[in-house]
Parts: C-alpha cells; sequence; structure tokens
C-alpha cells in the first residue's frame, strides 16, 4: 500500500502566547516548534500498515522552510520519503489554502491510502483531511480508533469514535483519506540508527498553487477574557494547601 | 436567511441542536427569518416536533431512506441539494462528532466558508466569530470570506440549551423529499455500540479529582487517589491520561469521555484543553492545581494554586486530616 500521512507543525505545549505587532498573529522567532500530537498517531499508524501489509508511508507537509524539522523527524521514525509544499504564506494558512497546497502536491501520487490527524494543536480547524478528500475525490472517515485493510488491500474497515464513549464500524473502497485520533497506538520515537538513515531519504519539495484564496480572517487575536473570578491562593505549598482546604469546606462548602 | 442543520439519531434530537439555535437566536437580532432543516429518513418527524418549538419561521424535514443511518457522502449531497433551494446566508451547525465530518464537505463542495468550534458571536461589520486556537491559550475573533452562505459550528456549551427562545405555537413543519443517489454513498455503516459497560458513572459524583499531563508518570496516579480518598471523591482524567493506559478510559473526562457536573472539580496538571472543558465546566466550583499560570484551566476556575502538585496535593491530603 501506498500510505501518506500528513503532518503540520505546531507550536510546543510548553509555548507561552506572545502576539505579533498587528496581534492577528503569534511572534513565530519566539516560538518553538514540534509535531503535531495527532498527526504523529496517524504517522504511528501508517507505520504500522507498511508494516503489515507492505508498501511505502510517504509523509506531506505544507508550510514555511522551519516545516523542515518535524519532516526529519518523521524520515527519522521510519516514513521513507517527504513531501514538503513550501511557502512562507503558508504559516498561518486556514483549512481551505492548507488542504489546497496538499492536494496539488499529492493529487499525482496515486496513494492508497492518505492519514492525516484529526485537527491540529495550533488553530484547530479539524477540517484539513476532509476537504482533502473531497479536493481528491475520495472517500473519507473521522477521528478513526481502529484501521482494518480488507482481503486483496481493496478496501478499509474503520473504527469511528461517537461521543460519550460510543463507537461505530465503517467500511469502504480505497483510495480513501482518515483523521486519525489520539491514542489509537502507541508512538514509538526516531532510533539513532533512524535519525541517520533520515538523512539519505528524499524530501521533495513542491510548490504551493498560485492565487489561493483564504475564507476565513483573524481580525484579532488575544489572551481569552476570564469568564470566572479565580481566587488564587499564594504561599507556600503547604500554607497554599491548608487555605484551599479551609475554604472548600467553609466558603465554598463542598467538603 | 438562517439554515440550522438539526442532528438527530432515532427521531431523538441531539441536545446540542437547542445550542445552536440559541446561536442563531443572536445572529438573527430578532429580524432575519431562521430555518431548521433536520436530515433523516422518516423518523426525522420525531426531532422536527421537538426542536418546532423554538421561535423560528420553519422546520424542514430533508428526508430519504439512506439518510436514516448517518454517513458523510450521503449528508453532504442531500444537504447540498436544500442549502441550493432554501439558499441561506449562513448556516449554523452544533461541533458534535457527526458535524466535523461531514461539514467540511460539505462547505469545500459548495466553495465556502466554514468557521468551526464558536463560541461568541461578535455582530457588526463585518460579523465575526470567536473560537478558541493554539489550545485555548489564545482566542481569535474570525471573519468569514467569499460569498455565503458561511458555516459556522459552534463550541458544545458555548450557549445555553434552556436560553433558546421558544415561539407561542410550534413552528410549521413541513417535509422535503432529499435529492441523492443511494449508489453514490461510498461508506457502509454498522450499528453504534458502546465498548465496555460503562462501570463508573462519573456524572452522579459529587467531587472529582481528576489528573492530566502534569503527573507526569503512571506511579504518580497513586498519590491523586490518596487525595481521592481523602476528599471522598472519585478519580478522572483527561484524555492523555487514558491513551497512556494509565487509567480506564471510562474515567475519561472530555468530548470524547464523559461529561460531569460535580459539586468539587478538582483538575490536577490539567492544562484545560477544549476537548476537556466541555466535560466538566458545568461543575459548581473548580479548582486548578497546575505550575503554569497562564494554562487556559485557570480562566474557568474558581480557586486556583500554581505551583508544584506534587508538593501540594501531600500537603492538602495532610490538611484534610485535621
Amino acid at each position: 500500500m501506498k500510505i501518506a500521512v500528513c503532518i503540520k507543525q505546531v507550536t510546543t505545549r510548553e509555548w507561552q502566547p506572545r502576539l505579533d505587532d498587528g496581534k492577528t498573529w503569534i511572534r513565530e522567532q519566539d516560538a518553538a516548534f514540534e509535531m503535531n500530537e495527532p498527526d504523529q498517531y496517524a504517522l504511528e499508524e501508517a507505520l504500522r500498515l507498511k508494516e503489515k501489509h507492505g508498501g511505502e508511508v510517504v509523509v506531506c507537509s505544507a508550510g514555511p522552510s522551519r516545516v523542515a524539522q518535524v519532516i526529519r523527524e518523521a524520515l527519522a521514525r521510519g516514513a521513507d520519503r517527504a513531501i514538503h509544499v513550501e511557502d512562507d504564506g503558508l504559516a498561518n494558512a486556514d483549512a481551505f489554502v492548507a488542504s489546497a497546497a496538499l492536494a496539488s502536491a499529492m493529487k499525482d501520487e496515486q496513494f492508497d491510502l492518505i492519514l492525516t490527524g484529526l485537527q491540529s494543536d495550533d488553530q484547530g480547524f479539524a477540517q484539513v483531511g476532509v476537504i482533502l478528500a473531497e479536493k481528491l475525490g475520495l472517500p473519507h472517515a473521522t477521528i478513526i480508533m481502529e484501521v482494518e485493510v480488507t482481503a486483496g488491500s481493496r478496501g478499509l474497515r474503520v473504527k469511528r469514535e461517537l461521543e460519550g464513549g460510543w463507537f461505530q464500524w465503517v467500511s469502504m473502497p480505497l483510495p480513501a483519506v482518515l483523521t486519525i485520533q489520539s491514542g489509537i497506538n502507541q508512538l514509538r520515537y526516531a532510533t539513532l540508527k533512524g535519525i541517520m538513515a533520515a538523512k539519505k531519504k528524499e524530501v521533495k519539495k513542491a510548490p504551493a498553487p498560485a492565487g489561493l484564496a483564504p475564507k476565513q480572517k483573524i481580525l484579532s487575536l488575544y489572551v481569552p477574557e476570564k469568564s470566572k473570578k479565580t481566587q488564587i491562593i499564594g504561599g507556600s505549598p503547604a500554607e497554599a494547601a491548608k487555605e484551599l482546604v479551609k475554604k472548600l469546606r467553609d466558603e465554598a462548602r463542598v467538603l | 436567511m438562517i439554515l440550522v442543520i438539526a442532528e438527530q439519531r432515532d427521531g431523538k434530537l441531539n441536545r446540542a441542536t437547542w445550542e445552536t439555535i440559541v446561536g442563531a437566536q443572536q445572529l438573527a437580532g430578532g429580524s432575519t427569518p431562521i430555518t431548521v432543516v433536520v436530515p433523516g429518513g422518516k423518523e426525522a418527524s420525531g426531532a422536527a416536533n421537538d426542536i418546532a418549538a423554538a421561535r423560528v419561521k420553519e422546520i424542514v424535514t430533508l428526508e430519504h431512506d439512506s439518510l436514516r443511518g448517518y454517513t458523510p457522502d450521503g449528508f453532504t449531497a442531500a444537504l447540498q441539494g436544500a442549502i441550493g433551494e432554501l439558499a441561506p446566508a449562513f448556516v449554523l451547525l452544533p461541533h458534535t462528532y457527526q458535524t466535523r465530518d461531514f461539514a467540511p464537505k460539505l462547505a469545500a463542495r459548495l466553495d465556502r466558508a466554514l468557521i468551526t468550534d464558536v463560541t461568541g458571536i461578535k455582530t457588526g461589520s463585518p460579523t465575526s466569530f470567536s473560537r478558541p486556537m493554539f489550545q485555548g491559550k489564545l482566542t481569535a475573533d474570525v471573519a468569514p470570506q467569499g460569498p455565503g452562505p458561511h458555516f459556522v459550528t459552534f463550541q458544545i456549551g458555548a450557549y445555553r440549551a434552556d436560553q433558546a427562545q421558544r415561539g407561542s405555537s410550534p413552528a410549521p413543519v413541513r417535509a422535503m423529499a432529499a435529492k441523492l443517489d443511494p449508489g453514490a454513498i461510498r461508506q457502509t455503516i454498522e450499528p453504534p455500540f458502546q465498548q465496555a459497560k460503562q462501570a463508573v458513572d462519573l456524572s452522579q459524583a459529587e467531587r472529582i479529582v481528576s489528573v492530566g499531563r502534569g503527573i507526569k508518570e503512571q506511579t504518580n496516579i497513586a498519590i491523586a487517589e490518596q487525595l481521592a480518598k481523602a476528599m471522598g471523591a472519585e478519580i478522572a482524567a483527561s484524555r492523555p491520561i487514558c491513551d497512556s493506559g494509565w487509567l480506564p478510559m471510562e474515567r475519561q473526562v472530555g468530548s470524547s469521555g464523559q461529561t460531569v457536573a460535580p459539586k468539587l472539580y478538582l483538575a490536577l496538571g490539567i492544562s484545560g484543553a477544549i476537548q476537556h472543558l466541555v466535560g466538566m465546566k458545568g461543575s459548581h466550583t473548580v479548582v486548578a492545581i497546575n505550575k503554569d499560570p497562564d494554562a487556559p484551566i485557570f480562566e474557568i476556575a474558581d480557586y486556583g494554586i500554581v505551583g508544584d502538585l506534587f508538593e501540594i496535593v501531600p500537603a492538602m491530603i495532610e490538611a484534610l486530616k485535621s
């Protein structure tokens, strides 16, 4: 099976938000980046499917030059080659622009299966995988917790997560697009051997298609207003703990 | 006209549809008419009669035998036709897992903007929609671009269902036959199921101690359990903890787990990503203990301690003994 995995580079969980001067995006020069967590699960699932059914795993990412960091990491974990749609304008692309950029670079590859994470930890659209499927004319399913390839690699049977602990099995023919839920598998990390091997793997650069018009515009970006007035309890850990217990007993009356 | 796409299963309306009605009524400002479309099979009329209590212009059931069970191909084709016929300026949906499965496809097919996970509306020119970004660390006011209809999905709990304005008499319900070719639906579905019997019903718990990534290691779960015992609380967790197998999935709180509203919800090392907050923000008193003062959990906490939970939790257990 020829499997593509779309990965996104996002700010790290530890990153403290700082805004650019226009207050419509973050100060990229201050930010640290890593591979979007749900995409890591998508990559792991692709590597497992390749181990079981053979074929190759191609990582695809749309973003500025900094994205090379997560592409290298994916190659080090075991992907065979990569496609990087490189354009500075993709740093804060909306879901339509990102999926159009990916679709143009992926359409001639004839992938059997395309995996993405279910959403990104930065803009969190939860749209790219589904729009990509529509643009490529492929069936899709989202929020997947288990993937079975049916006989002769002609189709898929996948377990979709529904809300509140419910699930559903869905079947569809290949080629197809799936968005993968975190926790579907246990992640592997790159070995030294993998890191060395990654240096020799192909990373194909592709241009972003011209004239992509965004479908949404950020008018302002800000630290959210508090919906509750939080009493922050200070002091040493022992003092704070004692004070908190007292307040929960006497003030909130919940203990 | 504003179109709300209702969600139902087996004729039972998903309550999140009522929340979307509140958003639609705010966006309409009392002047723009609201239509609710209910896709499904014959059973859709049950849900339609329920939502007809809302103060809206009309309810349209979008019926076809192939819509009895949800598929993204079937829903996209049927709704594409209905939107073409009804010509709304906005199409509003609750941000459920089902919406997430088909709304991007529908918007892409029509080449229109889709703004997801919205928590508030700022009417004006242009009208913008507030949504969380960067795991809730920031909020963005976003304006849709290009011609309408513009698609907007509302985060679960962004509006309160009981705030929906109801009509003095039920809104008229009419049926629209969905135009779709069942042969073009590529997905084959099996009936939904629950993986394991939920042995733990966290929704009934009076107090909950919930752990997140800040607990760092599986062996550290024990101190959270000791605290829970000392407080007479159930133990629960955010998704990453259950993904790692440190606590069973049935103890997960959040959009993919249980929704809880205890008297006391104590969040240990939980940053407060939206997917977690939607499962617990109805709690009466929320306490957050986290080393990151900017963690979004503090935005909804009544009491907070910024510090090392490994120092604070043992001190709390000690204090609870007195």
